[in-house]
């Protein structure tokens, strides 16, 4: 990590337009920054000089002509390589997309480079976006640059790390189970996961289409809102994009927050946590209580039921979006005989073990005899786990608790147990399954140094009120509490 | 035990995946434990709760709950007119055995 403040958007805007710096200068710096600390991260699996360089000339010209610049003009940023770019290698962190390179833009990178952004590259993330550690990757597993013997969250590691490390102003991440905000948590920066269908998945290379989400990762709470605004809002390229106006979160997240009412859900502290977690997520709930906050203590019975519930509706999906992989449009091809046995190869040789267990988990619980028991029953349980947040959201403006239980763990601690990595997501899947937005704030350190995330979630469309609370929080010192 | 080593060789026909054989037994060990884990939900009553299938607020405005089981009819469809789209060299050119303009597959059909 360099010595000196990361860059955020505001500092790049005023270099920019101080001409203290140009649009290609800057582009250049992060290259080299790149260049001397990925060896160790791996956090960035391909680069995108040419796309990168390109649009920081075309903001400098814009600058050289005195015009008005889009609001993250020359801002370097990193998209999770499970989100499509143009003419730039996509391989979902699997063997079977190596030499994938997609013809279109995911609508959420095109409205990046509209708003002026510098594309750098394509983050490591797991295979598919499917792990909870980054350490699913075909290519290697990415390290937390805060402790690098640590795994830096996944899926969406690389991207977190980047940002975190200084790589990138912003990323894109992708959440379908945690996978924004759990490596926010583990690498201490603001990680925000929005409501379903509030960015457009166009272009995202699907996992689990009822949950998959794209959202920003930043320095700061302020920069989370400036990518928030230019990529959210309806995208006539994917039906389930919410057609609801798109507030200027910038100036929204500015309003004061004093008597809002906090749910603290005991669910969320019971079993399992780690103490130093707990210790720090309720000095950070004291905190926003002295900003005015009113506390207001929660039940959520379902809350236990979520890791199973998400993992048959998320692999059951998975299953099926994933059957695609068959050597014959993109990707590998594992030559044989017969077109069966060239799938069957071609999907052995392609596909890493998680992605492996999850379509069989998936195959399994859609399978005849078993798809009411398992699939269906948890598309009811679902709807209780929803019930839940709207019965709490009928008490409560938020909701608080832990982002993880732990902080980031050692790298190989949990990869013999699969089960037990689920687990590592156990406060977070609530959030993918009722379809509201949460976000992940730093909240202070361990004694050891490792970054503890508190989870702020809301209601459907409260990505402003979350922001706010966030912000409050951020300015209040809460980011080191 | 929930799932037996018939049970992962049959899984992974369906799903056109090939296990080593060391493979079986350990996805069969791995499958089980999370099968059992995952039979928690039968200890809950949803005998009237409704099956959320899907998560869309395409039409509506933020104060409508998600739907619960909407179905594709209800999505926010635009009009049916035909649009240019990506075609020919820039599909094609990712294939891996592309006989322009077809994709090229090992022999299907025996005579």
């Amino acid at each position: 990590m360099s010595p000196t403040a990361p860059w955020t958007v505001a500092g790049v805007q005023t270099a920019l337009h101080s001409k203290k710096i140009s649009a290609r200068e800057l582009a250049t710096e992060f290259y080299a920054n790149i260049e001397r600390q990925n060896p160790v991260l791996n956090a960035f699996l391909t680069l995108s000089p040419e796309r990168a360089y390109a649009q920081a000339d075309r903001v400098d010209a814009a600058i050289a002509r005195g015009e008005k610049l889009p609001p993250l003009a020359g801002v370097p940023v990193a998209i999770k390589d499970v989100i499509s770019t143009c003419g730039v290698r996509t391989t979902c962190g699997s063997k079977i997309l190596e030499s994938y390179i997609p013809p279109y833009d995911a609508t959420a990178v095109a409205r990046l480079e509209e708003a002026g952004s510098v594309i750098l590259g394509k983050t490591n993330c797991d295979e598919f976006a499917m792990g909870s550690s980054n350490e699913n990757s075909a290519y290697g597993p990415v390290r937390n640059p805060v402790a690098p013997d640590r795994v830096p969250g996944g899926s969406s590691g690389g991207s977190a790390a980047a940002v975190a490390a200084g790589l990138a102003v912003g990323a894109l991440g992708t959440d379908t189970g945690g996978s924004i905000r759990q490596p926010g948590s583990f690498c201490g920066i603001p990680a925000l996961m929005p409501t379903y269908g509030r960015v457009s998945r166009y272009g995202l290379i699907a996992f689990a289409s009822s949950l998959d989400r794209i959202g920003p990762f930043a320095q700061n709470v302020a920069d989370t809102a400036a990518i928030m605004s230019v990529i959210a809002g309806h995208d006539e390229n994917d039906s389930t994009s919410a057609a609801f106006p798109v507030p200027d979160y910038a100036s929204e997240i500015e309003r004061p927050i004093q008597g809002l009412r906090i749910g603290v859900p005991e669910e969320y502290f019971g079993e399992g946590i780690d103490g130093e977690v707990k210790e720090k997520v309720s000095v950070g709930i004291a905190l926003m209580e002295k900003l005015g906050c009113r506390r207001v203590p929660l039940r959520m019975p379902h809350t236990d039921y979520a890791i199973a519930t998400y993992y048959i509706i998320a692999t059951a999906e998975a299953s099926s979006n994933l059957a695609r992989y068959d050597g014959v449009r993109y990707g590998l091809r594992v030559p044989a005989a017969t077109l069966i046995d060239m799938y069957r190869k071609t999907r052995e040789r392609g596909f890493g073990s998680e992605v492996k267990r999850r379509i069989m988990l998936g195959t399994y619980v859609l399978s005849s005899g078993y798809y009411d028991a398992y699939y269906l029953r948890a598309q009811k349980v679902r709807s209780l786990i929803a019930q839940d947040f709207s019965d709490a959201f009928q008490k409560v403006d938020a909701i608080l608790t832990p982002t993880s239980p732990t902080p980031a763990f050692k790298l190989g601690e949990k990869t013999s147990d699969p089960l037990q990595m689920y687990l590592a997501d156990i406060y977070t899947v609530t959030g993918d399954l009722a379809g509201i937005p949460g976000i992940s704030v730093p909240c202070g350190k361990t004694r050891a140094g490792l970054p503890v995330g508190l989870q702020i979630l809301g209601p459907h469309f409260s990505e402003s009120r979350i922001l706010q609370l966030s912000r409050a929080f951020e300015i209040a010192g809460g980011f080191v509490v | 035990m929930t799932i037996s080593r018939e049970d992962v060789l049959r899984v992974a026909e369906l799903a056109h995946l090939q296990l080593a054989p060391q493979e079986v037994e350990m996805y069969r060990g791995q499958l089980d434990e999370i099968l059992n884990y995952i039979g928690k939900l039968q200890q809950l009553d949803v005998t009237n709760v409704q099956p959320m299938i899907q998560m869309s607020f395409a039409k509506d405005n933020a104060k409508a709950a998600p739907s619960k089981s909407k179905t594709e009819a209800d999505a926010d469809l635009r009009e049916d007119v035909v649009r240019p789209c990506l075609m020919g060299e820039a599909i094609l050119g990712q294939a891996p055995d592309a006989a322009r303009p077809f994709f090229r597959v090992p022999k299907v059909i025996e005579r």
